[in-house]
């Protein structure tokens, strides 16, 4: 089980409050990612969760228990970071068996779980070698391994893709999400990669100053972001956002719409605007066009496209799929 | 890409350096050479270099004749046990700071620094009475005490080097395993450590077994370690260059030996990890 | 960043070294300071009583004092120089590509691990003494006279001394800094035109500065406590010619028996090394992380 609650839990350093009181439920089997820019307080958050800081008020359940005070250790929580902080003087085997050695697990059920997880994860040909030998995606799997063997309440993630190149980080994305269909656990996992967010998680929390923007799964996020910071997070590329007059029309301080949702066209259209640079995907081509009075949007066209710096086009937005925000930056209806 | 360098230019860079390297080195050299040498021998004009009949009179003579098994001893155990009484002190307290850091670690580390600052002799009359009212004067008791705390700042700035570099993530990923205080400093903080804690170790005996005011000052003869047995031969038997050469060779070889084994550790430490 | 217990743990830790620490700058401090008050002959106990600053004006204007002060700083700034000139030198040369660099390195930092005082009777007796030493049979053989070193310029070769003490730490210390210097950038600026002298200059130089300044620092740390040299070579003279404050103190400790005006000399002593040691504290902090 792994249902974990904040209940207006806050953190301060000092006179600082990184974390104003915030609400969350985590419900158990769950795939919730924390996403936001660098400094919004998710890892602060995360580590809150895991004990690693004292919150500075408020409570935290896990699974009905009261958790707030007690110590990591007790509260059954594994964690992978995001620099693995594997123990260098260990060897494979002995990092994975390292909690159970904590816990008293007995050598023969060691064993037996250390080979499991070291099959899950393709480690097994690696048990006898320090971490010092293992690549970066190695060693990710060796911080997996030593997580999962403590069969924990629920796993806890900090951006632990971020020292991986791109395409191992692909590879590892759909692993951990593998891994959390076969084990059903409760996971919660911390980035600051949107598409990261968007591929793996159930439940999405975009933070900004240690406030919570909005939570929802992934398409709910996509399809009605509650305020315009969280329309410019989600999507790639970015949502255009387009103010002044031409927001007017439409009783809006805002408008947005995103590269996806506009049609293009040469000879006619709802905007007109000429081409700045345009860059050929192959699957897509994003067009970079400069509208002259509402600035330069982002536009995708097919992979065939064929239009140049300085070409005229028409652009013309999918009014269903059109974001209306009012001046303060809030949703409309 | 490091550049390829002719030959030529590294036969002339690697002549130049080994010539400098001999001239710093040659007292050593000359020193060691002499040791073997008979008296005669080593006073001779114009000076022998090694076509002399090698002896080991002089070490024989040194040892016999001037006790130099007892000063070695003290010197064993007042540099040693005052490492090692420090470095009992210092470990907790850096891993302290080096873990558990706050705005102030930085202060504290520079305010211990400071401590060094303070000139022995400006505080050589009060330590020399308060020994003496104490009847500690010449006791190896009262000069590892001395020389421990005169290392302390050196041995918990390098401990703390040493430790910052180990990340903290591990140690909480070992809280997070599971471990308590003690299993996290006994599984995870000790053996990575322990490089760390051989050199500061090493540097420290170095530094003790080196130190030439306190040791000087506040030992006569039951005490005396090696410092007080070679300034004995300041005058006039420093004469004999003979026994002068094989006492210095006796009082320094043990410590450049770990010298040369530890000196990769070295600027680390004596740098306080400022230098890399 | 940590919680509460932790904090509190580490609180626990950190005192046996703070409070050793207090006590053993305190305590003497604070003794010294008193005994400075006080007239205190060690050879007569019964004569004493409350001086106010009168050893202190005795210390301050005994003959040997401005001399002893400005012999102190002499030497410190002596061995500075040419340690740090030597040792950057010495560190450029041994950086470049050569055969046998550990050997070499071993040879240049042999004599760091030499007690003081067996560098110094070493110098004194097999080198500089004016009837049978090395230089003086060097001397001898180009056809000169023998020069009485010790004798004639004693501060000189005290410093002589000192700094082949100290010359391998500030080569080691240094050539580990040059090596930790990106390649690329001197290619970089061999790129945009610079010749060696301005590499070295412009790139070496400042690369080069941190471990500069701790050598300095820590340099002056322990040549402000240079005794051992001393004691063995000159003792202090001919006269008071080598004669450092802290050597005057133990002349009037240990010599004269005069602990107050010892202890007057040691107030002295602290005072000139703070004034020293908050300009370093304040380079080097300004360097350290």
């Amino acid at each position: 089980m792994g249902r974990i609650t904040l209940d207006k839990v806050k953190k301060a350093f000092g006179e600082v409050e990184v974390i104003p009181p915030l609400d969350l439920t985590i419900e158990d089997g769950e795939f919730v990612v924390f996403v936001g820019p660098s400094g919004c307080g998710k890892s602060t958050l995360l580590r809150l969760i895991a004990g690693l800081e004292d919150v500075s008020g408020g409570q935290i359940r896990i699974d009905g228990q009261d958790a707030t005070h007690a110590p990591p250790s007790k509260r059954g929580l594994a964690m992978v970071f995001q620099s693995y902080a594997l123990y260098p003087h260990m060897s494979v085997r002995k990092n994975i068996a390292f909690p159970m050695k904590m816990a008293g697990v007995p050598q023969e059920e060691q064993n037996r779980k250390i080979d499991a997880a070291a099959k899950a994860l393709n480690l097994t040909d690696y048990l006898e070698r320090r971490p010092g030998q293992l690549s970066g995606g190695q060693r990710q799997r060796v911080a997996i391994g030593r997580a999962i063997v403590r069969e924990p309440a629920a796993f806890l993630f900090d951006e632990p893709l971020s020292n991986l190149d791109a395409a191992l980080r692909v590879g590892m994305r759909l692993e951990i999400s593998e891994l959390h269909e076969r084990l059903k656990t409760t996971m919660i996992y911390v980035t600051h990669d949107q598409v990261e967010a968007m591929t793996m998680a159930d439940k999405i929390v975009v933070l900004r100053a240690g406030v919570i923007e909005q939570v929802g799964s992934p398409l709910e996020l996509y399809r009605t972001p509650r305020n315009l910071f969280v329309a410019g997070f989600i999507g790639s590329p970015k949502m255009n956002l387009i103010q002044g007059q031409e927001a007017k029309k439409y009783s809006a301080g805002t408008i947005g719409i995103r590269p996806e949702h506009c049609l293009l066209s040469t000879d006619s259209g709802t905007w007109e605007g000429t081409v700045v640079v345009s860059e050929h995907l192959g699957s897509d081509t994003f067009l970079y066009v400069d509208l002259k009075d509402h600035g330069t949007v982002t536009v995708r066209g097919n992979g065939e496209v064929s239009l140049h710096h300085g070409d005229r086009v028409f652009i013309t937005p999918d009014m269903e799929k059109l974001h209306r925000f009012d001046d303060k930056g809030l949703r409309m209806p | 890409m490091a550049r390829v360098v002719t030959p030529a230019q590294k036969s002339i860079n690697t002549a130049a350096a080994w010539v400098v390297a001999l001239i710093i080195f040659f007292p050593i050299l000359w020193t060691f050479l002499t040791s073997f040498k008979p008296e005669e021998v080593a006073v001779a004009s114009p000076p022998v270099f090694v076509g002399f009949d090698w002896t080991m009179q002089n070490y024989h003579d040194v040892i016999a004749q001037r006790g130099y098994g007892s000063y070695f001893w003290n010197s064993v155990v007042i540099s040693v046990g005052s490492t090692v009484l420090g470095m009992i002190i210092a470990i907790p307290a850096a891993w302290a700071m080096a873990f558990v850091h706050g705005k102030r670690t930085k202060d504290l580390l520079m305010w211990m620094l400071s401590t060094k600052m303070m000139p022995a002799a400006g505080v050589l009359v009060p330590i020399y009475l308060m020994g003496k009212s104490l009847g500690l004067i010449d006791t190896r008791f009262m000069l590892m005490i001395v020389l421990m705390l005169m290392n302390l700042p050196i041995i918990v700035w390098m401990l703390y080097t040493y430790f910052r570099e180990i990340p903290g993530d591990i140690l909480e990923a070992a809280r997070m395993d599971g471990a308590n205080l003690m299993s996290e400093i006994l599984y995870v903080l000790t053996p990575m450590a322990i490089p760390g804690i051989a050199s500061t170790l090493l540097l420290n005996v170095i530094l003790a077994w080196n130190e030439s005011f306190w040791t000087l000052n506040l030992t006569t003869f039951q005490a005396a370690p090696l410092t007080k047995f070679i300034a004995g031969f300041s005058s006039p038997q420093g004469l004999f260059y003979g026994k002068l050469s094989a006492a210095s060779v006796m009082a320094i070889v043990p410590i450049m030996v770990i010298g040369w084994f530890s000196q990769k550790q070295l600027v680390r430490g004596l740098t306080f990890g400022a230098v890399k | 960043m940590a919680t509460q217990a932790s904090r509190s743990a580490a609180r626990l830790m950190i005192s046996p070294t703070v409070i050793l620490l207090f006590l053993w700058m305190a305590i003497p401090l604070g003794t010294t300071i008193y005994y400075s008050l006080q007239r205190y002959q060690l050879l007569y106990p019964d004569r004493s009583g409350f001086v106010g600053l009168r050893n202190y004006t005795r210390f301050v204007l005994s003959p040997g004092f401005g001399g002893a002060v400005a012999n102190t700083l002499i030497l410190v700034l002596g061995v500075l120089i040419v340690t740090v000139v030597l040792g950057i030198l010495i560190a450029l040369l041994i950086d470049r590509p050569i055969w046998g660099q550990g050997p070499v390195r071993i040879l240049v930092i042999s004599p760091f691990f030499i007690m003081p005082p067996v560098s110094a009777l070493i110098w004194k007796n097999m080198f500089f003494n004016p009837s049978n030493g090395l230089f003086a049979e060097a001397a001898k053989y180009v056809g000169m006279a023998p020069y009485d070193f010790l004798g004639q310029a004693p501060l000189a070769s005290i410093i002589f001394i000192v700094s082949w003490e100290w010359l391998p730490f500030a080569t080691l210390i240094l050539l580990t800094a040059l090596q930790s210097l990106d390649g690329e950038q001197l290619e970089a600026a061999e790129m945009d035109g610079a010749p060696p002298l301005s590499r070295f200059w412009y790139i070496m130089l400042p690369h080069m500065s941190r471990a500069i300044t701790v050598v300095v620092l820590i340099q002056t740390i322990f040549l402000l406590g240079v005794f051992g040299e001393i004691l063995v070579t000159t003792n202090g003279g001919p006269g008071t010619a080598s004669t450092t404050l802290p050597f005057l103190i133990y002349k009037e400790a240990l010599l004269d028996f005069d602990a107050g005006t010892a202890a007057a000399g040691g107030v002295v002593a602290v005072i000139l090394a703070n004034i020293v040691a908050i300009f370093l504290m304040k380079a080097i902090g300004k360097n350290l992380d």
